[in-house]
């Protein structure tokens, strides 16, 4: 029971606004002290064991190879290029997963809400297998399970002698430009101007006349004949170089790496049956009376879906699909199990070991994590923020 | 309140207790624990590997044993934890395991930037390359463009870089964690070329589809010093671990083998062997164990010889040569300290 308060003002201590903040003070002090203590002590212990600590070993000589690298790398090269191999390659099969789950996703939702039963019960089957397995198993299967299985160099599957596909990747004819090049991608811009334009026109058209316009087939034409007009022009300045079987490998054009390809299949298969179960929420979250709305105004079924259903789905799917686009780029740490050189495999593995420095290593490690999440969330959050309802 | 207070104190107790637990010496706590925590591989037969009944055997293991017998007179007073490349210093660094034997190779800045120290070597090493016979290579230097199976964080992985780079060669890595899944990647074609150690080539080999069918090329392309390594600032247990390894060599030196160990505690005029075998000195006082730690090594676990001769020697699976291994009044490297 709390005593009467006495007359006047009361002492602090009995003030329950400022009893609240120094308890608050006191809880961030407490906080801030463990956080404190936790470096102190570490840095002390490191310190006594002998073992280096800092982050000067970003400067010198890595010394080991990489099989793959999107930016030229040699064993000449410091720490913080071989970090930058490993993140450039952990983006990469981020992105192509993204891209290809996506698609699948969408195809995959779709598909299970077919009128047709064995497309229906397809989709079905295929979510539910390949969503209730672990990740890691699958990419084991698509690895040494599948992947393994090719035949060696010398005895490649090949495609019109330009593709070639073995145990060591997949080796596929590379573009080589010539001189007057650069007239293409111009021309591509010009082309997306133009299509761009053609839609904004297509549509006020139809505002203030109601008239319809086949932008579709027009943007196409545009798209395909613009640049190869000028690639006529300026003679098809592009040469194919072809891979060739050399010593012990096909050496020339372009190579894709066995455990590339095993990891974006098995991380895009994997991640495309959850987006398929997001998709098919958002479009049965939709009311019906939309739809029946839609058929009584006089929509076509394409219409519908483009100009009711989707629109209003996405609002729902945006925001899950987010989180399965973040699940994908941490998954995508599982690529040192099959030695495929991505962040976690160079860095937080070859280079870890090779300068002993743990702490410093898991540390940036991490932060890279988070922060492909923050910025994936942002955009996400962005394109939510673009599509959602507004309230009229 | 009262429970944040609490809270308080009891952070702080454990804070204090992860401050002290650090600071006790690595001898006091396997005594008082009574087994050696003892890094291995995760298997490389000869050297560490566990056998049809589970007991762990190879040279690597026998160094664990001995440090077992000189403390507790008993091989079995150890507890194996398999260790990746990738895993075995910070196990050490963390106090997971108190000495690493792990066919681990001595470097500088494993000895300096990462906290440890090497206690001897326990076998003189150098790296080649294994190739399937069928590509009819003869030479590493014919290598070049080749496809090469490695495991992470290694030496192996450094110096093959190296080598490539001094005979301007490419190559491309195809890097595992798991010494067990290189091998596998290797028998399954992904790459050329198997490179480790020549000891862990003869050993890994066995573990192909069809051992004869490859060939180890003749370069040998670096030293590979392998040795047990401990914490770095422990003195007492660097020593002990030290010591262990000279007494087995020390023995073979002088003749004291596990048959006639007991025979010659009894008769042996030698002053040296007297010592060894803990008749004469303090030999096994000063370094924190029983006097006749070395002779219960010798009898249980036996000289650097017999110990080489059952693990890796011509007559095991991995047939390798004493060379650069035999004493060094042999023609070989292995010189140990005097036991005085």
């Amino acid at each position: 029971m709390p005593e009467p308060a006495p007359p006047g003002k009361p002492p602090a201590w009995q003030d329950p606004r400022v009893r609240a903040l120094v308890f608050q003070a006191l809880a961030i002090a407490a906080a801030l002290g463990v956080v404190a203590f936790i470096f102190t002590n570490t840095m002390a212990n490191l310190r006594r064991q002998g073992i280096a600590s800092g982050f000067d070993f970003f400067g010198t000589t890595a010394g080991f190879g990489v099989s793959m690298s999107l930016i030229e790398y040699a064993e000449h090269h410091t720490y913080f290029r071989a970090f930058l191999v490993g993140l450039l390659n952990t983006m990469l099969v981020s992105a192509i997963g993204i891209v290809l789950a996506t698609f699948l996703g969408f195809t995959l939702g779709i598909m299970r809400l077919s009128r047709n039963w064995l497309v229906a019960k397809l989709a079905a089957a295929y979510v539910e297998i390949v969503r209730n397995l672990p990740l890691l198993l699958q990419i084991f299967v698509w690895y040494f399970g599948i992947l393994r299985q090719l035949p060696g160099p010398r005895q490649s599957v090949s495609v019109l002698d330009a593709v070639f596909l073995n145990n060591r990747g997949l080796f596929s004819p590379e573009p080589v430009l010539k001189p007057g090049f650069t007239a293409i991608p111009i021309a591509v811009a010009v082309a997306l101007v133009a299509v761009f334009a053609l839609a904004r026109w297509a549509r006020q058209r139809r505002e203030q006349t109601g008239q319809h316009f086949h932008t579709f087939y027009v943007s196409l034409a545009i798209l395909v004949g613009v640049p190869f007009a000028a690639a006529a022009a300026t003679g098809f300045p592009l040469r194919w170089q072809y891979p060739e079987l050399q010593g012990f490998n096909f050496v020339g054009g372009m190579e894709l790496i066995p455990e590339l390809v095993a990891l974006v299949l098995a991380l895009s298969t994997y991640t495309a049956a959850f987006i398929g179960e997001i998709v098919r929420a958002g479009i049965l979250g939709v009311s019906r009376g939309q739809l029946e709305a839609a058929q009584a105004v006089g929509l076509t079924r394409g219409q519908t879906l483009r100009l009711v259903i989707v629109p209003q789905a996405l609002r729902i799917i945006v925001p899950p699909l987010t989180s399965q686009y973040l699940n994908l780029t941490k998954n995508s740490s599982l690529a040192a199990a099959i030695a495929y050189p991505d962040l976690v495999l160079i860095f937080a593995g070859t280079v870890l070991m090779q300068t002993g420095q743990a702490i410093e290593v898991i540390l940036v490690t991490m932060a890279v994590y988070l922060t492909f999440s923050l910025l994936i969330s942002l955009f996400m959050n962005w394109y939510n923020r673009r599509i959602a309802l507004v309230e009229r | 309140m009262y429970r944040f207070i609490r809270t308080l104190a009891f952070l702080a107790a454990v804070c204090t207790l992860v401050a002290a637990g650090a600071e006790a010496g690595t001898m006091d706590d396997v005594k008082k624990k009574g087994f050696v925590r003892c890094g291995v591989s995760q298997g490389v037969p000869g050297f560490s590997n566990p056998d049809a009944q589970g007991n762990w055997t190879g040279i690597d293991v026998d160094i664990c044993r001995g440090v077992a017998v000189a403390l507790f007179n008993d091989p079995t007073k150890v507890k194996y934890l398999p260790l990746s490349a990738k895993e075995r210093f910070t196990a050490l660094q963390s106090g997971e395991v108190d000495v690493l034997s792990r066919n681990t190779t001595w470097t500088l800045v494993r000895d300096t930037a990462l906290g440890l120290n090497f206690t001897g070597v326990t076998y003189y090493d150098g790296q080649g390359f294994m190739v399937t016979k069928k590509l009819n290579v003869k030479s590493a230097k014919q290598l070049n463009g080749a496809s090469v199976c490695v495991s992470i964080g290694t030496t192996t992985e450094l110096n093959l870089a190296d080598y490539f780079r001094a005979n301007n060669m490419s190559y491309k890595p195809v890097t595992f964690e798991k010494a067990d899944e290189v091998i596998a990647a290797y028998d399954a074609g992904r790459c050329d070329v198997f490179t480790t150690d020549r000891s862990g080539l003869a050993a890994q080999r066995l573990k192909l589809k069809n051992p004869d069918g490859h060939v180890v090329l003749p370069e040998i392309i670096s030293k590979e010093p392998l040795g047990p390594v401990v914490r770095h600032g422990d003195d007492q247990w660097f020593d002990l671990v030290k010591w262990v390894l000279y007494a087995m060599l020390e023995a073979e030196e002088y003749g004291v083998n596990s048959e006639n160990v007991d025979q010659m505690k009894a008769t042996s005029k030698d002053p040296v062997v007297k010592r060894i075998l803990g008749v004469e000195g303090d030999m096994g006082k000063n370094l924190g164990v029983d006097n006749a730690w070395a002779h219960n090594i010798i009898k249980k676990i036996g000289n650097y010889g017999e110990i080489y001769e059952r693990n890796v020697g011509p007559r095991t699976p991995l047939k390798l040569e004493r060379g650069m291994n035999a004493l060094w009044n042999k023609g070989g490297l292995q010189y140990p300290m005097p036991i005085r």
